[in-house]
């Protein structure tokens, strides 16, 4: 059997261009994807091997899992959840009820990657557009602190180098390509322009190249900390005043460096000023499938895209805070329900040995570090794949991801579903 | 490069990226988050070859990597996101939620006599 248009959810693409072919219930070819979708189709269509629900290791009926797991995070007095980058809106949206009802904090794992991109929206705005717009319009490409080679593979072809548009119908010859970086990496070579600087010192490029955007005046000397030139910033301001539509996409170089937030501001002050002059847009890159969905969704049931906390009634928003890193650390949480996420492997491990100390209860696809880390575990059905869901492309499209396969395990929205409502009634 | 301290930058690498979906105890996955990439000048200035066991501090924490050359600066070093990596960046976020995962300070002393893949 073959599906076409499948939508892979491993990373914030979402190619909907797959096409899979199916043999006994399983994927054994997955067209068009690039080598991450090609392992996350073939890995997450393995026949399941461990029970759907273990609590101390043991194997258990799901509703027995979820009684243990609704007791443990009401006897909580500061539970967060955590995660949900990997799964479905509809499963996010009940996360979001679960935290309320509990009083506790919800973080996803946006506040470890572009949560400092979250921070800059919620001040300045985000002048941004679609990989539609991208791909059809776009004649500078800009990407800042990214390595989409690797980490996006098919970002460059489907939408933002290669592609034909309707605008660019010769496709990389309608286009320029800059990358900023502070090292070589797969991607230079797609570049017209390189840019290496130095770490840690993209805000201070950045508000240069405000600067001589806006026709002011940038002395040298000021750049000797930067790796570049005055000469190179120059030609890049007027790379980007004077094509006709420009974009520049905003990696994790740029979140997770030195000034974080600041230079996600920057870097959208600079396109809002580019708007003066011609046509300019911004795009995080974001990471995994669904990271931008459950931005999406706390953001219009709680106004906040991550780092929540309902302790006092209603949704409260402050990184550093309410974050899971700073949770953690501070051993303020004292249960932690993990969604489609393996923060045990994935967290600073000062944050992880808190961790090790309280409750823990995970739902994912596949064992982790965190699952074997849970008092409870859960294992789901992955969504795009075993079960259907909605999920945010990284421009913040919406797209439908259907169930190809047969599962034996609940969905992340089901579990969730009746685990809110068994704390409903705890809490009642 | 001075006092073997060097800018540790973390990232995505296409062996630990389909690694995630193959599993965490995965050989692939394993392989590559243990890894530290280096200039070549620094890797021989230090008396290493590729595949040598390296410690790696960080004000945060320790752990230990095998090096290979990499296309980077000299004075920076660049591993996989990871458990591995985790050791070292710090749980302090400085109000943004986002902990030191890039960017930050690493002294990188060599492990005598060790190597991860003998090529010798």
């Amino acid at each position: 059997m073959q599906i076409e248009a499948a939508i892979c959810a491993f990373c914030g693409c979402l190619c909907d261009d797959i096409v899979l072919t199916i043999e006994s219930d399983r994927i054994v070819q997955a067209k068009n994807a690039c080598a991450l979708g090609k392992a996350w189709y073939t890995a997450h269509s393995r026949p399941p091997d461990l029970p759907a629900a273990r609590v101390d290791g043991k194997s258990v009926e799901v509703e027995e899992a979820i009684e243990a797991a609704a007791i443990l995070l009401t006897k909580a007095r500061y539970p967060i959840l955590y995660g949900l980058s990997s799964t479905s809106c509809e499963a996010q949206r009940h996360a979001v009820a679960l935290a309320e009802a509990l009083g506790g904090c919800i973080d996803c794992c946006t506040s470890v990657c572009h949560g400092p991109s979250g921070m800059a929206v919620q001040g300045f705005g985000e002048p941004t557009c679609t990989l539609g717009e991208v791909k059809n319009r776009a004649d500078l490409v800009i990407y800042w602190g990214s390595n989409p080679a690797e980490s996006h593979p098919r970002h460059m072809s489907r939408y933002a180098v290669t592609s034909k548009g309707r605008l660019t119908p010769n496709g990389r010859k309608n286009r320029t390509v800059v990358l900023v970086d502070v090292r070589s990496t797969p991607s230079s070579r797609f570049a017209d322009l390189l840019l290496t600087v130095r770490p840690g010192i993209d805000f201070e490029i950045l508000w240069a190249l405000r600067a001589l955007v806006l026709g002011r005046k940038v002395e040298p000397a000021g750049l000797a900390e930067t790796g570049i030139t005055l000469a190179q910033l120059t030609h890049l301001a007027e790379l980007m005043k004077n094509c006709r539509y420009g974009v520049l996409f905003a990696g994790q170089g740029l979140t997770q460096s030195a000034g974080n937030q600041m230079n996600l501001s920057a870097a959208i002050l600079l396109v809002r000023d580019l708007n003066q002059f011609t046509k300019f847009a911004i795009i995080p890159m974001r990471g995994h499938g669904n990271v931008t969905g459950v931005d999406q969704v706390l953001t219009w049931q709680t106004g906040y895209p991550f780092g929540v906390n309902f302790s006092r009634g209603y949704p409260r928003f402050n990184p550093g805070e309410f974050t899971m890193v700073d949770v953690l650390r501070r051993k303020e949480a004292d249960a932690v329900l993990s969604v489609a996420s393996d923060p045990a492997a994935s967290l600073p491990a000062e944050a992880v040995q808190r961790l090790t100390e309280v409750p823990l209860i995970a739902i994912d696809t596949h064992e982790s570090e965190t699952t074997r880390l849970a008092r409870v575990s859960f294992m789901a059905s992955t969504v795009g794949i075993r079960a259907s869901g909605t999920a945010y492309r990284m421009d913040n499209v919406p797209l439908f991801l259907k169930q190809a396969l047969t599962s034996i395990y609940p969905s992340d929205e089901e579990i969730l579903g009746r685990l809110l409502e068994r704390v409903r009634e705890l809490k009642a | 490069m001075a006092d073997n301290t060097f800018t540790l930058i973390t990232g995505r690498s296409g062996a630990q990226g389909t690694g995630i979906s193959w599993g965490k105890e995965g050989e692939g996955y394993r392989e590559a988050v243990q890894l530290v990439e280096l200039n070549p000048a620094d890797m021989e200035c230090l008396g290493l070859q590729e595949g040598d066991a390296v410690r790696l501090i960080s004000r945060y924490g320790a752990t230990e990597a095998l090096c290979r050359p990499g296309n980077l600066p000299t004075g920076l070093a660049f591993m996989a996101f990871g458990p591995v990596a985790n050791q070292l960046t710090g749980a302090e976020t400085r109000a943004s939620g986002m902990p030191d995962t890039r960017g930050f300070e690493v002294r990188l002393e060599p492990v005598l006599n060790r190597r991860g893949v003998d090529k010798r």
